[in-house]
């Protein structure tokens, strides 16, 4: 190469390789370096969230070690604070979510994938997708206005079947642990469903027409091969649900009641992470009080990312499926 | 017996099925009831005075919400300038230059990102801004919402970029532009629709958002001039109202509802058929 390269007439040195200012001035690394700092600034962002809530409640992970996740007693008269109630509330009524969410949004995705004509399948996602798109204080407003009192109609019978259980004793007042669990199930069933049924809809055709072939139901079909296969995706589109109930704060602070005590029953008023937080951090006096809180966003954060970090690989796994 | 065995796969089959038709029904069901109950209490009890007074002392019937409409619109565009530009450029590089294990990890940290709840950015922009400067400002409020627009706008700048054929880039090179000037005159340009859109979508989810509201641009039952007093804001507007026990901010709380979810669907609806086309959207 450097034999023929001789012979031909050279255009001048600056022709062999540019030096970073020629790169520039071309635009090339400029626009490279001006992007990468964009990409970069991400994570920097990131961990200063990580870091502004670390250093921020310093106080209360001073005070409280790692007692403050399991003690029960918010009392901010006396400077006493545990997460305990908070953290019962927030997996009771995400669980809550996830048990009537599941069912309906995974059925619901199963319909629309594999059994409504594409045309009717089409428009009926993009309504449910139109679900997902309305605020959480939407949600929350309806919440107290309307399905607060159809629970009241409802709780009698409710009561009559399962009131021998401990979850639905106790006086009701409409706002409820059980009221919150509605409401986010709700909230989340459009995320199941539209993720599932995509992962749903990535199937390859020969899986269904091998299970057709052989004899199958339609149902069979689905239960059996179809949504095995999409397992994964599926279980993915859970915990992102799950995730974003365990985060979701307008909703369920205007319906949980807002008591920090853990009772048994689901009837009972509860509190959770995120609506503890909106209810009283604008009124913490004293640098205790704030720092308790802030700790609490620290728990919510890391409880959401532990099960955001497993959704997304979950998701991701799922992609290879995809052509 | 057989038959017996034959009858009953059948009968699972159609029983199933119909189930799912049921799921379906009510997942879609719940959207239609959401928005004919707002219609009617929102609608009906909406008045010019809400998008021209400003809210009246307790006890005294009549106000609007001008100021929570006006302070809603000045934070939402100081998200944009937070949030789009980074999120955007962010975007670029992971379209155009990226493709090693720093996009990968890019990636997932947004995704991660966009996972955070939406109190504990609040929680981020109070330590940021609230705290050192000791009050409440649309500033912190601005900042929140931008942080929060950063992960979507960077995953749908990304996603509308790819969908751009590499035939595209390819040819403006062949004619001697530069990479930056093929991204910049060509890739971009082609790409521009799909990402406004994105930008859309982006602003309407934010324009819900309640909770990195409450502690950061806080509440204002007055004119908020400049951006570092604290402001109203429409979602917030719902909540204290919701709450209270006020029959008349009951019926405001539902105006306001309408107000902000009308906005909201709308933009939602205009954006889908922008993009018909294209399959996913990011969120």
């Amino acid at each position: 190469m450097a034999a023929s390269s001789s012979t031909v007439p050279s255009a001048g040195p600056s022709r062999a390789a540019p030096n970073f200012w020629e790169r520039l001035r071309g635009g090339d690394e400029a626009a490279y370096v001006l992007t990468f700092i964009a990409a970069a600034s991400i994570l920097l962002i990131t961990g200063m969230l990580v870091y502004e809530l670390f250093i921020n409640s310093a106080d209360a992970r001073a005070k409280f070690g790692w007692a403050f996740l399991f003690t029960q007693t918010w009392d901010p008269v006396n400077d006493q604070f545990g997460a305990l109630p908070f953290i019962y509330g927030t997996l009771v009524t995400s669980f809550l979510a996830l048990l009537m969410g599941i069912p309906l949004g995974v059925g619901a995705a199963i319909f629309l994938a594999e059994l409504a004509p594409p045309k009717i399948s089409d428009a009926l996602t993009f309504l449910i997708e139109l679900l997902a798109a309305v605020p959480s204080v939407i949600y929350g407003l309806l919440g107290i206005f309307v399905l607060v009192p159809i629970l009241r109609l409802v709780e009698p019978s409710l009561r009559a079947v399962l009131g021998w259980t401990p979850f639905f004793s106790g006086p009701f007042y409409g706002v409820s642990l059980f009221s919150a669990g509605v409401v986010l199930a709700v909230m989340i069933i459009p995320f199941i469903i539209s993720i599932s049924r995509e992962v749903i809809l990535a199937v390859p055709g020969d899986q269904r027409e091998a299970a057709l072939a052989l004899g199958a139901t339609r149902w069979e079909t689905t239960w059996d091969v179809v949504v095995p296969f999409a397992k994964k995706g599926i279980m993915g589109s859970i915990f992102l649900a799950l995730a974003r109930a365990l985060g979701e704060t307008m909703a369920v602070t205007m319906v949980v009641g807002n008591d920090p005590k853990i009772k048994a029953s689901l009837f009972a008023p509860g509190y959770s992470i995120a609506a503890v937080i909106a209810n009283e951090f604008t009124e913490a006096t004293g640098k205790l009080y704030t720092s308790a809180l802030i700790e609490l966003g620290l728990v919510l954060f890391a409880l959401t990312i532990v099960i955001n970090g497993v959704a997304r690989l979950l998701v991701m796994g799922t992609d290879k499926y995809k052509t | 017996m057989g038959d017996l065995h034959t009858l009953r796969r059948k009968t699972v089959n159609v029983v199933m099925l119909t189930i799912t038709g049921l799921c379906t029904l009510f997942a879609a069901g719940t959207l239609v009831f959401i928005l004919g109950y707002l219609f009617v209490h929102g609608g009906s009890s909406l008045t010019l005075d809400f998008f021209t007074k400003l809210p009246t002392p307790v006890g005294e019937p009549g106000g609007g919400m001008a100021n929570a409409i006006v302070g809603s619109a000045k934070l939402l565009a100081l998200a944009m300038v937070v949030g789009v530009p980074l999120g955007f450029l962010g975007g670029v590089y992971l379209a155009e230059f990226g493709g090693s294990t720093f996009s990968f990890v890019i990636r997932y940290v947004t995704d991660l990102l966009n996972g955070v709840p939406s109190i504990v950015i609040g929680i981020f922009a109070y330590t940021l801004i609230v705290l050192p400067q000791k009050h409440f400002s649309t500033l912190a409020g601005g900042l929140a919402l931008g942080v929060m627009m950063i992960p979507i706008a960077v995953r749908s700048s990304e996603e509308f970029l790819r969908t751009i054929p590499n035939s595209l880039r390819e040819g403006a090179m062949a004619l001697g532009a530069s990479k930056a000037k093929s991204i910049l005159t060509v890739v971009i340009p082609a790409a521009k629709n799909g990402i406004m859109t994105g930008i859309m979508l982006n602003l309407a989810r934010v324009a819900g958002e309640t909770a990195p509201l409450l502690f950061t641009s806080f509440g204002n039952r007055f004119w908020s001039p400049g951006w570092e007093q604290p402001t109203s804001a429409l979602p917030v507007m719902i909540f204290t109202y919701a709450i209270s026990p006020y029959e008349d901010w009951h019926r405001q709380a539902w105006s306001a509802g309408f107000v902000l979810l009308t906005l909201v669907l709308a933009v939602n609806i205009f954006a889908r058929a922008v993009l018909a086309k294209k399959k996913h959207v990011a969120r």
